[in-house]
Formats: C-alpha cells, sequence, structure tokens
C-alpha cells in the first residue's frame, strides 16, 4: 500500500502541474486541443489522488503500522469508523485529504465545463496551481506513506480519544470542505479578471459556489462547538482557540461577499470589493491552514509542530502578489457602473454590514496575533483569551444583529421616511417591548454589561425576528390574494418563486435562534462536588442524588462513571451517567459528559475525577440556559442556505377568469386573506 | 439716583438667584455623591466571595497548557488548575486586594496567566486597535457614502428621449433591481 499510495501521489502531482502549465500555455494560445488534455489531466490527477488516499484509508484497515502515520494515529482495537477518520487526524493524512477534496471540487468544476468553456478554463488552470502546492506539500514536506526506520512495534499509537467521538467523523470533513470550496470562488473570479468577463455571469456562477463553501463551513465551525460542548466537557462551545478563530476568519468575509455580492448583481457597484473580498476569503483559509499546522500561535487543536509554515508563506505571498498584479492591470473591468444615492437605503445597508463583518474579522485576527506581535515588540508573551474577544466581539455582534434587522426593510435606492415607520414601527415596538419584559421578569442590565449585552441581543433577535416573519407574511398575503390559497401556502410559494431571498431570510431566522442561545450564556451556573452513595447536590432547582459509580472495561478503553438520579420539584425526571474514559493505546484520558438538553437549559454533568483517597467520584454540573437554541438555529441556517441554492421555481400564470373563480370559491370557503387587506 | 437704586435691586435680586442655584446644584451634587457611594457600597457589600473568586477567576488561565480559563478548565487529571483554584482561594482569605492577586499570579507564572491582556504599557494597543479600526471604517463609509451620494446628485439630468423598446429594457431593468 505505501508504494502504490506514494507512486499514485508523484503521478497526481505530474498530472496537476501538466493540468496547469498546458491549460494556460492553451489559453495564451487559444489552442482548444492543448485546453482538453489540460482538462483531462486535471481530471485524471482526481483518480491518482483519489488510489493513494484510498492507500491510506486501507492502510488503517490493514493495521499497517510499517507507516508512520499509521503508527501514530490509529491501533488495532480502534473501531473501524474512527480507522477511516484516522485519514484526517494527523497533518500529513489531512493535507493529503485537504488535496482530495480539492481535486474533488476540481473535479466537479471540469466535468461542468460546458457552462462556460473559456471562464471555466480559467478557473481549472488556477484550481491546477493551487493543486500543485497541496501536491507538493504532500510530496515533499508532509509525506503520509513515510515508513517506520528499524523494527515494526506490533500495535500503534491510537487516536487521541477526544476525536474518538461520532461527530469528529463528519466535523474534519465539512470544515475542510468548506475551506477548500473556497478555492473555487476564488478561481473564478481571478479567471473572470485575468479574462475581463463581460458582463456578470461569472458572479452568479461564483455565488453558488460560494454559498456550498460558506454552508460546509457553517456546518463545520457548529459541529466543532456542538463537538467541544459534548466532548471536552467544560461546559460551552466557543473558547476563542486560535483555530477555531481561523474557521472564523473566512467565514465572516464570506458572508460579507455573500451580501455585497447583491450590489454588483443588481447595481454594478463594488465590483473591486467584491473582488477584493474573494480573495481576502481564500488567502485567509490559506493563512488558518497555516496558523494551525505551522505552531506560530499555540493551541490545543493544532497539528504537531512541522517545518511546512514556510511553505504555506511562500504560497500566500505568491497568491496576494498575482491578485495584486490582475488587480491593478485590469482594473479598468472593476469600475462600478452606479453610485450610492442614499445613506438609508439597502446598498448603504450592505456597506454597513460589510463593514462590521470585516472588523468582526479584523477583531479576531487581531486577537489571535496580538500574542506573537507582543512577543515581538516587548519580548514578552500574553495571553489573549475569551475575556478580550467577548468584550471586543460583543458590541460589534450587536451592531451586526442591529443590520440584520434593518437591512432587509429598506429599498435600493433609498427609503422614504413613511415606509421607515410603515416597517419599522411595529418590530421596534415589539423589541422595546421584550427589553421592558426581560427587566421586569428579573434581568438587571446595570448590574453587569454581559446581563446589558444579552437583553440587548434578545430584544434585537426579537426585532430581527419580527422584520422577518413581517417579509413572509406580505409576501404569502400577495400570493395568497393572487391564487386564492391561504396565507401559509401563500408563503411557502414566495418562497419556492424567490428562493434566494427567502432562504436568505430564514438563514437570518436561524442566526437570531443561534444569538438567542448565546444570550443565555451570562446566566450559567456550575457547581462542583465530591458525591458517594446517596450524597445530594442542589443546582438551579435540580436535586441531583448519587445512584451508585462504578467502572467497566473494554478492548479499547477502561471507563468509571456515576448513576445520578435527577429531581425537580421533589419529583424525578431523569437518571445520568457521566462518565470517564481511560484509552489504553494512546494512555491518555477523556470525558463522556452527559447532557440533558431542553428548549429552557440544559443540565450538564460531568465526571471530573475521583477522590483517591475514599474513591468517591467528583462530579461537575452545569445548567446552561438556552442552549439548545443554538443547535436549532444552526439547522435553521442550514436549511436557509439549501433553499437559497434551489433554483427559483417560475410563477404560474393565471388567467382572470381562474382568478375570479378562486376568490369566489375562497370567499365562500371562508379562506383567510382572499380579497382581504 | 432711582434708577441706580432699581439697579442695584436687581442685582442682589440676580445675586440671590445665582447663590439659591448655586445652593441647589451643590445639593444635587452632594446627593447624586452619596447616590454613587450607595450604589457602590451596595456592589461592593453585594459582590460576595463567590462572586469575586469567579471573577477572579475567569481574570486567569489555567497553566497546563489546556488553553481554558481556570474556572473552566476540567482537564481530567489537571496538576494546576486546583492549585490555582487553591491559591486564588488562599490570597482572597489573606486580605489580598484584586490587583495584588492578579499581580502575585503574574509574578509566579508570567504574564500569560492573566486571560486578556491588561491595560497598560503596549497591551493598550490590543484594546484600542479594534474599536479604532471600527470608528475609521465607520468614518470612511459614512464619508464615501456621502461623497457619492453628492455626486450622484450633481450629476445633469437629461430629459427621456427614450423609444417603446428602450422603455421596455428600463422597465425589465427596474423589476430585476427591485426583486430583492
Amino acid at each position: 500500500m505505501p508504494q502504490i499510495g506514494s507512486f499514485s501521489l508523484l503521478l497526481a502531482l505530474a498530472l496537476a502541474a501538466y493540468s496547469f502549465i498546458a491549460g494556460a500555455i492553451a489559453l495564451y494560445r487559444k489552442d482548444d486541443r492543448l485546453g482538453e488534455t489540460a482538462r483531462r489531466a486535471g481530471i485524471a490527477c482526481w483518480a491518482a489522488v483519489t488510489v493513494a488516499s484510498l492507500a491510506l484509508v486501507m492502510a488503517a484497515f490493514g493495521n499497517d503500522f510499517s507507516v508512520a502515520y499509521i503508527l501514530h494515529h490509529s491501533n488495532r482495537d480502534l473501531p473501524i469508523a474512527y480507522k477511516f477518520a484516522a485519514l484526517w487526524s494527523g497533518q500529513e493524512g489531512s493535507l493529503l485529504f485537504w488535496a482530495w477534496l480539492l481535486s474533488t471540487y476540481a473535479l466537479v468544476l471540469r466535468m461542468r465545463y460546458k457552462v462556460d468553456p473559456q471562464l471555466f478554463a480559467y478557473a481549472s488552470a488556477i484550481i491546477a496551481a493551487v493543486q500543485v502546492f497541496f501536491l507538493l506539500l504532500v510530496n515533499f514536506a508532509a509525506h503520509p506513506f513515510g515508513l517506520v526506520a528499524g523494527q515494526i512495534p506490533a500495535d500503534g499509537n491510537g487516536l487521541n480519544p477526544l476525536l474518538q467521538y461520532p461527530e469528529m467523523v463528519i466535523h474534519p470533513p465539512m470544515l475542510y470542505l468548506g475551506y477548500v470550496g473556497v478555492t473555487v470562488p476564488f478561481a473564478f473570479a481571478l479567471g473572470a479578471l485575468i479574462m475581463k468577463y463581460p458582463g456578470e455571469k461569472w458572479i452568479h456562477i461564483t455565488r453558488r459556489w460560494t454559498m456550498v463553501a460558506w454552508l460546509f463551513l457553517t456546518c463545520g465551525i457548529f459541529l466543532g462547538a456542538h463537538w467541544a460542548y459534548e466532548v471536552l466537557g467544560w461546559g460551552g462551545y466557543w473558547g476563542w482557540d486560535p483555530v477555531e478563530n481561523a474557521s472564523l476568519l473566512p467565514w465572516l468575509t464570506m458572508t460579507a461577499f455573500l451580501h455585497s455580492v447583491m450590489m454588483q448583481e443588481k447595481r454594478g457597484m463594488m465590483k473591486m470589493w467584491n473582488m477584493w473580498l474573494i480573495f481576502t476569503t481564500f488567502l485567509l483559509a490559506i493563512f488558518g491552514t497555516f496558523l494551525t499546522r505551522s505552531g506560530v500561535v499555540s493551541s490545543v487543536h493544532a497539528f504537531a509542530q512541522s517545518g511546512i509554515g514556510i511553505w504555506f508563506v511562500w504560497f500566500l505571498a505568491l497568491s496576494f502578489a498575482t491578485c495584486v498584479y490582475f488587480v491593478v492591470r485590469n482594473r479598468d473591468t472593476l469600475k462600478s457602473e452606479h453610485r450610492l444615492e442614499s445613506l438609508v437605503s439597502r446598498e448603504s445597508s450592505f456597506l454597513f454590514n460589510n463593514l462590521v463583518l470585516l472588523v468582526a474579522c479584523f477583531a479576531v485576527l487581531w486577537g489571535t496575533l496580538f500574542p506573537v506581535l507582543s512577543e515581538w515588540v516587548t519580548g514578552s508573551k500574553v495571553t489573549v483569551g475569551p475575556p478580550f474577544f467577548n468584550r471586543v466581539n460583543v458590541p460589534i455582534g450587536i451592531f451586526l444583529l442591529l443590520l440584520t434587522g434593518v437591512g432587509p426593510l429598506l429599498a435600493w435606492r433609498k427609503t422614504s421616511l413613511d415606509s421607515l415607520r410603515r416597517n419599522f414601527l411595529w418590530p421596534t415596538a415589539l423589541a422595546v417591548l421584550t427589553a421592558i419584559a426581560l427587566m421586569i421578569g428579573g434581568m438587571k442590565p446595570w448590574e453587569d454589561s454581559a446581563y446589558f449585552y444579552s437583553l440587548m441581543a434578545i430584544s434585537l433577535s426579537v426585532l430581527v425576528a419580527a422584520t422577518v416573519f413581517g417579509e413572509f407574511w406580505r409576501g404569502g398575503r400577495v400570493i395568497a390574494r393572487q391564487t386564492g390559497t391561504n396565507i401559509f401556502s401563500g408563503m411557502v410559494t414566495i418562497t419556492r418563486r424567490n428562493t434566494r431571498r427567502y432562504g436568505g431570510y430564514l438563514v437570518h431566522f436561524g442566526v437570531v435562534l443561534v444569538i438567542i442561545g448565546f444570550a443565555g450564556l451570562p446566566f450559567n451556573q456550575d457547581k462542583e462536588q465530591e458525591m458517594g452513595f446517596g450524597d445530594k447536590m442542589q443546582i438551579a432547582g435540580y436535586t441531583l442524588v448519587c445512584q451508585s459509580y462504578t467502572q467497566d472495561d473494554k478492548p479499547n478503553y477502561s471507563s468509571e462513571w456515576a448513576v445520578i438520579d435527577v429531581y425537580k420539584n421533589g419529583r424525578q425526571i431523569d437518571t445520568m451517567y457521566p462518565e470517564r474514559r481511560f484509552y489504553k493505546a494512546s494512555e491518555q484520558t477523556a470525558t463522556i459528559v452527559a447532557n440533558r438538553s431542553r428548549l429552557n437549559e440544559d443540565l450538564y454533568l460531568v465526571y471530573a475525577g475521583r477522590n483517591q483517597d475514599n474513591g468517591k467520584p467528583i462530579i461537575k454540573a452545569h445548567v446552561n440556559p438556552l442552549v439548545a437554541w443554538i443547535w436549532i438555529g444552526v439547522h435553521l441556517v442550514l436549511i436557509g442556505t439549501i433553499i437559497a441554492l434551489i433554483p427559483n421555481m417560475k410563477p404560474q400564470k393565471i388567467t382572470v377568469k381562474e382568478r375570479e373563480r378562486a376568490e369566489a370559491e375562497a370567499a365562500r370557503s371562508g379562506v383567510v386573506g382572499v380579497g382581504g387587506d | 439716583m432711582r434708577r441706580r437704586r432699581q439697579r442695584e435691586v436687581e442685582w442682589w435680586e440676580w445675586e440671590e438667584t445665582r447663590v439659591r442655584r448655586a445652593i441647589v446644584r451643590r445639593q444635587i451634587t452632594r446627593a447624586s455623591h452619596l447616590a454613587l457611594i450607595a450604589l457602590l457600597a451596595m456592589l461592593f457589600l453585594g459582590a460576595d466571595t463567590d462572586a469575586r473568586f469567579n471573577m477572579l477567576g475567569h481574570k486567569l488561565m489555567c497553566m497546563c497548557g489546556c488553553g481554558q480559563v481556570l474556572l473552566e478548565c476540567n482537564h481530567v487529571g489537571c496538576a494546576y488548575s486546583d492549585r490555582m483554584r487553591n491559591e486564588l482561594m488562599a490570597a482572597m482569605e489573606r486580605g489580598d486586594s484584586d490587583s495584588l492577586v492578579l499581580q502575585s499570579f503574574v509574578q509566579k507564572y508570567g504574564n500569560t496567566v492573566l486571560s486578556a491582556p491588561t491595560t497598560t504599557g503596549f497591551n493598550r494597543v490590543a484594546w484600542i486597535m479594534p474599536f479604532a479600526v471600527f470608528g475609521a471604517a465607520l468614518a470612511l463609509t459614512v464619508w464615501l457614502v456621502r461623497m457619492w451620494k453628492a455626486r450622484a446628485v450633481a450629476q445633469p439630468v437629461e430629459g427621456p428621449k427614450l423609444d417603446a423598446p428602450e422603455l421596455d429594457g428600463l422597465r425589465k431593468k427596474a423589476r430585476q433591481e427591485t426583486e430583492f
């Protein structure tokens, strides 16, 4: 297997290099036949990288510990699913996986070349150049098929226990699909710039690819957050770790692009800005990979330190220089066709939305790199942890939430005062009422800034939710009146007719739910206690009673857990089993959290350890309000994005007679919305 | 003479009003100071040991390498967090002030024990920069919008000389632009 893998990787590199060079020459000479050979070489490159990836997976399945990578990331008793996950659990394997995903994206692109052969040829050549970089890495800097020197051990070191969790089998692929997916819109954007692409068709193609990458990255980020919450056992889901931040950076710029691209499509504005947003997103995705793998910043998530950082630095520099060169050379094609006409317009709301997203991106990047900067300037390293990020980013996030509510209600070009009053009266009144109700209910924003932000977040969430609901309601009512159906099917129809707009609203509503989940953070409670048989712990109205604690032994790990009965208002409502495992191969321990998740709050129990003197378990209990809304919100975000990706349904043509008949029938049956206003 | 007397009366009246206003102002200032002291006293009296422990514990990092805030480290078998928590509790029981507690941790574990940069020296830049960039970007955006708006207004408007196909084209464009 190692020989097949190594050979396939070399072959893939040669094919990618050919695809790039021949593709570039073909575009320069306008030689279609040479261009076709480049395209086919690119497709063959996918086959070669696939063979190499399969060779590594087969080596893991076959317990081939002569391969150093398998020795360090797998063992005989590792369950099959985790052996598969070993492909991306280490530096070399994950780079190979990255190269395979990139080849797969490139394959789809090269198969769909008939959409616009010229533009796709440019994009294909650019992707081939990126492929060459990653294949150079896996061939010469981080070779996954390196062999073990000397005697081959009988068993491997095993997979990191924290990664032995079902979500970890899908979290990295999702994240990588997002990271790697960014390359496709980058390739289209750069290709369009190089060829001075006439019109905005390329932006339609790019937008869809960007949405796909955004979808995967969002999914990956939140799967990571859920994994951290369920596995790491510290009661939180986001720790502002440099590696977490690295995934957030391209996500923020991509979100900015998905908004500002509408200005280019509709008004021919911000062409230069959009081009740079795509370039920045790609550069940040590469930069994030550099951060994770170079050891520049310390992180618990980072891969082992290696010398591949310098490769990324050169690649980043080269990519940046290429972008600057072509932007300067072809800047005439990036001039805006229109100018902004009013401060109170949809265009300016997008402008401010972009501003806030980019400032948030800068704040995260700044905080992530400040320890390095501080060490460089003062010679002393500092920690930039969650308190910094929360204090800086929460106000920015609240401002963004406000824009999320305001933006969709503003008209293109200019919004009149009357329209502002009409659109904002009810949402604003609801938001104010919510704030008052929360304060009457006991929230005291004057006591702590965290409570203030929480109050603001919930009130503004209500504002955004009201605006989103208002949009659906108005659209649904119009359709219901036209077609004679009820208002809810009207809402479904309007969504199907303009999937992008209403899918976008669903995404906004999902974000609102996520924010509501975050708003519960200041009200978290926790308590730690040693719990023997029959011992009780009181927390946030719950009474926890330890029924027993015991041990077990399995081939891959040994474990100890406690059986905790949960009472509320004197009635038993649940039994929970917090657990701690000791993984034999890696000789590492991991917690398995017991979480009772409800819409109002999570009761989250961690088996923190055992008293060495009396053997009693130490249980840490957290009560985290509103966390479930985060996961519900993310599902809605994903559904909204998928809806936005679906093509619009064409409106049905209805004759006057049909409409009159529908109205008459509806009036007879008393359907809501028909003819009424 | 009469005018002079009238001026004196007016001056006295003005002076009396001024003094009365000054007294009222002083009373308001005193009352607000008292209210502030009472509020601070309530806040500090209300801040019990648990809250203070929680607040200080979130200003410190666990030094085991897990990268987590001290009170959030549940790293199984962590050799640092328990010891550091005990040190924090001991410092509080000794009656050390917040800054003294934090200073003692910095002396023992180094600057990286603080979970966020301080607001002194070069560390101040960490806090200022994001908000400075936000302010500058906001000002730039507003300026840009205003400039574009001014340019848009200044452009001369020509009378419509359009035939039917051109008008259809414009209608199509208007529909497209107002689709969102």
